[in-house]
């Protein structure tokens, strides 16, 4: 008996450690500043050192040309709006899971980007971002010289 | 408003174990978040389904069952390499039941901007037969 209580309690801490390992995990991945969950929209990014990155959220059923994205210096702001149902009256909800209205997320880049040539494309759902990396920030291959 | 998105766009429920049916396709599946809400002549059933199109998306009504599958291409841009990730790509797939309410023939379904709308008619009410008694 006293052998079994001793192994619980520290099963009971391993798990209290995994716990909070885990929550700190989630804290600093996905959990914005302010602390009130997830940041909307969910985005994933791709690099490629040399060219520049890729954003990629998804979007779905936002009009495009409501969406507002700007570049301001290393950051970038993707805004934009989600409308309910145009039909109000007489309208019964059975099951409400998907989300409507304004959205604004701020993202962080590593490097500054050639504002001018940003291009983002809206289909099926997906909103892709492609932001080159400026000219001026490029990593730069040193050629190393021998006297030889 | 914002407060409003994020509360209930939270993750994607991704599907575990569905049905404890193996899938022969390498990707991750995925619950689609739906709205069901009910007109005067319609049930409508609106799920966000991003990255799936027309030729992706399979609807099959079997007796009272109707499923909704949609694939999703798993495409990256060539040569980037994935460096922050907060949602996983993969299919969508959920499951309803109808009730009898529901015009089986008369169902529509539209998708736009990665958004499936299925439009239910509701059968009118079952129209009631005079059956006239005969005198011998």
């Amino acid at each position: 008996m006293e052998f079994r209580k001793r192994y619980s309690s520290s099963l009971w801490e391993e798990m209290d450690k995994l716990q909070r390992e885990m929550n700190r995990m989630f804290d600093s991945a996905y959990t914005n500043r302010s602390g009130t969950g997830f940041d909307f929209p969910a985005i994933n990014v791709w690099t490629k050192p040399e060219s520049g990155q890729v954003i990629i959220a998804e979007l779905p059923g936002i009009n495009p040309d409501e969406l507002d994205i700007k570049v301001i210096g290393e950051s970038i702001t993707i805004s934009g709006s989600r409308n309910s149902p145009e039909e109000t009256e007489n309208l019964k909800y059975h099951r409400q899971e998907r989300g409507y209205g304004r959205f604004t997320r701020s993202i962080q880049l590593p490097f500054p980007v050639e504002a001018d040539r940003i291009e983002a494309n809206y289909e099926k759902g997906i909103l892709k971002i492609w932001l080159p990396r400026a000219e001026a920030d490029k990593p730069r291959k040193i050629v190393v010289k021998s006297n030889s | 408003m914002t407060e409003e998105l994020r509360k209930t766009e939270s993750k994607k429920d991704e599907i575990i174990d569905p049905e404890q049916v193996e899938r022969t396709r390498e990707a991750r599946l995925f619950m689609p978040r739906v709205d069901i809400y009910e007109t005067k002549d319609n049930i409508h059933l609106v799920a966000d389904i991003p990255g799936a199109d027309q030729d992706s998306i399979d609807i099959t009504l079997e007796k009272n069952i109707l499923s909704i599958e949609a694939r999703v291409a798993t495409e990256k841009p060539v040569d980037y390499s994935l460096t922050y990730a907060e949602y996983g790509i993969g299919d969508f797939n959920r499951k309803f039941t109808l009730s009898n309410e529901i015009e089986k023939d008369g169902i529509v379904a539209v998708v736009k901007d990665g958004v499936l709308s299925l439009t239910l008619p509701k059968a009118g009410p079952a129209k009631s037969q005079r059956i006239s008694v005969k005198s011998v």
